[in-house]
């Protein structure tokens, strides 16, 4: 049950992400591109779907987060960490990078699968290539050693 | 480059269906709906027993375009302009970035925000900058 709750939860954020523009690099690169303001070409819309997404996110985790525990897990799971470390800034900078490069973040370009695209499978294979070489250096016992117990993956 | 039209209500409407999917998978699991760390986490090593979950969230995500265009009869644009070596190099910094700086656009953008993390608009601020500090080049230094 939980899993096919899970299946529906990917549906919905699939939909919006469709719906919303998300799922096509071209809206993307057009709201990134800040140097098409002076000529019109600049797309605003995204600004819009992070608006909306944050809107309904705040005032639905503030509600549930009131509960005693989630429906189908023992506890909340919420990071913790507060501390500006420097892969807080290096992550985000490279990913920024590879954003505004080809226009996918993880998740459209998941979606893009769905829609037959060769270059979403491209992108996607890459990207599964980069997310486990960043895991296997995260977990090398050397750099281990120097992070602090906190899970590598926590937001 | 491909000119898009401003879509503000579309995109609303589809943003808040995100954030409701982010709000539900806090409410089922307890978890926060990081796409890359949900996509990281399907691949060795495992250190928990949600494996069949993620699969199913990502499979979710896969299958959105094909209901879609099975109620609609059809999908909307998608213009990928990228040749293959923009996509692998794109795709390679996405997944290493994403993962390295613990989240990406749903993890930090969307949830992280939305829980006031400091961490989170610190990461965000940052790759919205650094993508459109790489558009920029892209499109306007040549």
């Amino acid at each position: 049950m939980a899993i096919l709750v899970q299946f529906a939860i990917g549906l919905i954020f699939g939909i919006g992400l469709i719906v919303s523009g998300m799922s096509n690099p071209a809206k993307v690169l057009n709201f990134l591109d800040i140097g098409g303001i002076p000529a019109g070409t600049w797309d605003a819309s995204l600004a819009f779907v992070m608006a909306g997404a944050v809107a309904v996110t705040f005032i639905g985790f503030s509600r549930v987060l009131k509960l005693a525990r989630p429906f189908f897990a023992e506890r909340f799971y919420l990071p913790t960490r507060r501390d500006i470390d420097p892969r807080i800034v290096a992550g985000p900078a490279i990913f920024g990078v590879g954003w505004g490069l080809a226009g996918f973040c993880p998740g459209p370009a998941l979606t893009a699968l769905g829609f037959g695209s060769t270059s979403a499978v491209i992108f996607v294979a890459a990207m599964c290539a980069g997310m486990v070489l960043a895991r296997f250096i995260a977990h090398l016992p050397s750099l281990t050693r120097f992070v602090t117990p906190a899970d590598p993956l926590e937001t | 480059m491909i000119a898009t039209p401003f879509t503000p209500l579309a995109s609303l409407l589809g943003g808040a269906m995100i954030g409701l999917a982010a709000v539900l998978l806090m409410w089922a699991k307890g978890r926060i709906a990081g796409v890359s760390g949900i996509a990281a986490q399907l691949f060795p090593p495992y250190e928990d027993g949600e494996f069949a979950g993620r699969l199913a969230f990502v499979a979710g995500l896969v299958a959105a375009p094909v209901l879609v265009r099975l109620v609609t009869g059809s999908l909307p644009a998608q213009a990928i302009a990228a040749g293959p070596a923009v996509l692998i190099i794109g795709g390679l910094l996405t997944g290493f970035g994403s993962v390295w700086g613990s989240g990406c656009t749903s993890g930090h953008g969307v949830c992280g925000l939305s829980r006031l993390s400091v961490r989170s608009l610190v990461a965000t601020m940052i790759f919205m900058a650094a993508g459109m500090a790489t558009v920029f080049v892209m499109r306007h230094w040549s």
